[in-house]
């Protein structure tokens, strides 16, 4: 796929480049994959709604019609057929390729600012609106101090005038 | 012969464009006219050539000129017209043609239509306008020239993207870089402003339309490109948190938060210098997006290092355009101190609260969409960030600002009492709690988010009518009296309700399809029946169809409710010669409460096809919602003190109108 395809500005082309590098066309889970255990099969599902497709954009693999998503599919129906609990397949498949398998990102060293950030902004925000108010509210006590009588005469006449 | 004169028209627009970008800079210094009115001469001058240009890029599409480059790899002769037609911006070089395009109309605009702007001001504006021109139009020339001929012409092209061959893209990209562009103009006008170093109300109501305006665009674009993937791409998704959505998603929060903050600005002539700051921000992150999508540098690390002119390009102009701006707002900004005091609750208080709020949700999106790029520069590791990030982050942040979001409106400008406003919205509270209640109970406490979700949709729709019962004293005086209330509101007032009340059919629509849509997928022979919902889809047939750009399987299903015809819905698989690509047309049928949607999938050679069947219900409300949100912005611009306006800048000139 040549990059120029990178460059349009459309929604979601990165996806579609994906999809269209696969010829892939629809959402994935194909009828011979499904667990005939149902219970088994709906953690398969959600599990698969967490985990990234490596080779596509921003998709799970429970969306993508690539061939490794399905791969990835039937390893976690292995997995889960085998007994494995949901940590155990998320930690077998993170062992075989690392993070980037998953689409929440661990909380970890190098992404503890990831996670807090989006509190840190918004009490940094609220606190910072929180002076603010209080820093006006001293200003206004102090700027509002009577009229001199001299003010008072000026202000007389210019609302008479108006 | 075409692409020489669009070719000669750009770089007569860049030559334009510079003038207009740095004579009646001198002019308004200066206190010279007619320098400062060649502004609006080169304003409407530079439109011109660009228009030319474009003009010139189309024509070279539409006949098929396969000695320029850009349509041998982008075009081909069996495409049909529309798409031709559209195939120009479909690429690189002509979608930031027609950046430049939109971008200069509003150029043109501001000199047509500001009339009643002071001449220095609208000098100015017209000049940075002009900055941001000739730096995109020495971009296009000197990176990305749509008109460079090729030696040999082929016979034939290579086709346009598949997958942008359709009427969603038609008209998409367009809204899209209205929107985009459109901030343009707050920008300008902020950067204006603090050369001028003067900003006051009439400032505000003079910036606002623009900002209105691009906002509406903005939203209609976002709304087409999820419907758009919604049923191009074939499995009912509708967002997906990829960073190039997050991209047009971030200026878009970032203007939301412009749209509310300038109306202090207008109304209150508080929260100025932030204002012009958002305005610098909000414009900045469009420029980022266009950066983002046209390095590569997102998508693929990899993308940046193939063309590295392009992208650094792009950069040194982000840099130049924000860099300058904010640095002169830091030279600036301590002269233009004053804003008129508000108790934090009142209406200035509980916008502010809506700024806070977006601009965390903006920083929330920005983190999950550059975070991964930052952990891959330190080497160590590669993390995703998907929908999962963004439940946990984003939705908290988006449920406080529903929450805020109705009693904002309820109170008094200056200083109010939140018991009082509370008060006010009663009604909407217990229909709230009431509607989510309910929903709890009835699937038995496993639902207690979507129960959130739909009392918060209850929440912010009833709590916008509520703000109209209460306009009209419904109930409180003479129904007459009520009616004449209601007919008196200013139309910025019902753009307000319908805005509102269109975010609140987003939340809701989310909620229930995300909770209760239905998947069925299968494999059917010829004849065979499968449901979804109490829909039974018979498959009556699979053709095969030749068509000149592709061959395609389309499968056609009759629907059947309780034993009765529905609808008859075709879904298709083609693949397109030239390119070597697969695409999905998806059938659905929608009837305003829920879509059924079904798909055409792998054939297995012994007649079975693979089919996938979706209940969505409530989903035409996402797009309906979105919709309607850019409606209430319209209304809003049609209202009166937009269209008069004509304000002067007069001390003292205060708004009768009761303030929304």
């Amino acid at each position: 796929m040549s990059t120029r395809l990178h460059m349009k500005s459309f929604a979601a082309i990165a996806l579609i480049l994906a999809l269209s590098l696969f010829a892939g066309n629809a959402r994935a889970v194909m009828p011979d994959e499904v667990l005939a255990d149902p219970v088994l099969e709906a953690r398969a599902r959600n599990l698969s709604q967490d985990l990234r497709c490596l080779v596509c954009q921003n998709q799970s693999i429970d969306d993508s019609s690539a061939p490794l998503a399905k791969d990835l599919r039937v390893i976690v129906r292995e997995r889960l057929t085998a007994g494995d609990t949901d940590e155990q397949v998320i930690d077998y498949l993170v062992a075989r390729y690392g993070n980037y398998v998953l689409l929440k990102p661990p909380f970890q060293g190098d992404t503890l600012f990831l996670w807090i950030g989006p509190a840190v902004f918004l009490i940094a925000a609220a606190g910072i609106c929180a002076l603010y108010f209080r820093a006006r509210k001293r200003n206004e006590d102090e700027i509002a101090v009577p009229l001199t009588e001299g003010e008072r005469q000026q202000l007389d006449e210019v609302v008479k005038d108006s | 012969m075409a692409a020489e004169i669009g070719h000669y028209a750009l770089i007569l627009a860049l030559l334009i464009s510079l003038v207009q970008a740095s004579f009646p800079l001198v002019g308004a210094a200066r206190g010279d006219r007619g320098l400062m009115m060649l502004a609006s001469h080169c304003a409407v001058g530079g439109f011109g050539f660009v228009a030319l240009a474009f003009a010139a890029l189309t024509w070279c599409f539409v006949t098929s000129d396969f000695s320029v480059a850009l349509v041998v790899s982008s075009s081909q002769l069996a495409k049909p017209l529309v798409y031709k037609f559209t195939g120009v911006w479909a690429n690189h070089e002509g979608s930031m043609l027609l950046w430049v395009l939109i971008l200069v109309i509003f150029g043109a605009a501001i000199a047509i239509f500001g009339r009643n702007l002071p001449a220095a001001l609208k000098a100015r504006v017209l000049a940075v306008q002009a900055m941001i021109a000739s730096g995109f139009l020495a971009f296009s020339l000197g990176t990305s020239n749509p008109f460079n001929r090729l030696d040999q012409a082929p016979l034939d092209g290579n086709g346009m993207n598949p997958i942008l061959q359709d009427p969603g893209l038609v008209i998409h990209p367009p809204f899209l870089y209205l929107g985009y562009v459109g901030f343009s103009v707050a920008f300008s006008f902020a950067v204006a402003a603090l050369i001028e170093g003067r900003v006051d109300a009439t400032w505000a109501r003079w910036v606002r339309p623009w900002v209105l305006a691009a906002w509406c665009f903005l939203t209609i674009g976002i709304t087409l490109g999820s419907f758009w993937a919604y049923y191009i791409l074939g499995w009912g998704g509708w967002w997906f948190w990829d960073p190039v959505e997050n991209v047009s998603f971030m200026p878009w929060l970032a203007g939301t938060a412009l749209l509310h903050s300038s109306l202090v600005v207008e109304r209150r002539h508080a929260l100025v210098n932030w204002t012009i700051l958002l305005a610098i921000l909000t414009f900045s992150l469009s420029l980022i997006g266009t950066f983002v999508v046209r390095s590569g540098v997102l998508t693929s690390v990899h993308a940046f290092a193939t063309d590295p002119e392009r992208g650094v390009f792009i950069l040194a102009l982000l840099i130049l355009a924000t860099g300058g701006a904010l640095t002169l707002y830091a030279i600036r900004i301590p002269a233009l101190k004053f804003g008129a005091p508000f108790a934090a609750v009142s209406r200035e208080g509980s916008l502010t609260v809506n700024n806070v709020l977006l601009l965390a949700a903006t920083a929330t999106v920005f983190l999950g969409t550059f975070y991964p790029l930052f952990v891959d520069l330190m080497g160590r590791d590669k993390i995703s960030v998907g929908p999962p990030f963004y439940n946990r982050t984003f939705v908290p942040i988006m449920v406080l600002l529903m929450i805020a979001m109705v009693i904002g409106p309820a109170l008094k400008w200056k200083r109010d009492s939140l018991k009082n406003a509370i008060f006010t919205i009663r009604t909407a509270i217990a229909i709230a709690v009431a509607g989510a209640f309910l929903v709890a109970a009835l699937t038995l406490g496993k639902h207690l988010l979507t129960a959130m979700g739909i009392g918060l949709s209850l929440w912010i729709i009833c709590g916008s009518l509520m703000a109209v019962v209460n306009r009209m004293k419904l109930g409180r005086t003479d129904f007459s009296q009520s009616l004449k209330l209601a007919a008196n509101a200013p139309r910025s007032f019902y753009g307000l309700v319908m805005a509102h009340m269109g975010f609140g059919f987003v939340v809701g629509a989310i909620t229930t399809v995300s909770t209760w849509q239905l998947e069925n997928v299968t494999t059917m022979k010829q004849g065979e029946s499968a449901g979804i919902a109490g829909y039974a889809f018979l498959l009556r047939d699979v053709k095969t169809l030749r068509g000149a750009q592709y061959d395609a399987d389309m499968g056609t299903f009759d629907v059947t409710l309780d034993g009765s015809a529905i609808t008859t819905l075709t879904a298709e698989r083609r693949f397109y010669h030239v390119q070597q690509q697969q695409t999905t047309h998806t059938g659905i049928r929608t009837n305003f409460i829920s879509n059924i949607y079904v798909t055409l999938g792998e054939p297995d050679g012994s007649g079975l096809w693979v089919v996938r069947l979706y209940y969505h219900p409530l989903a035409p409300w996402l797009w309906l919602g979105g919709l309607t949100m850019a409606l209430g912005g319209f209304t809003s611009l049609s209202d009166r003190r937009f269209r008069v306006g004509a304000p002067q800048r007069a001390r003292g000139n205060l708004n009768p109108a009761p303030a929304e």
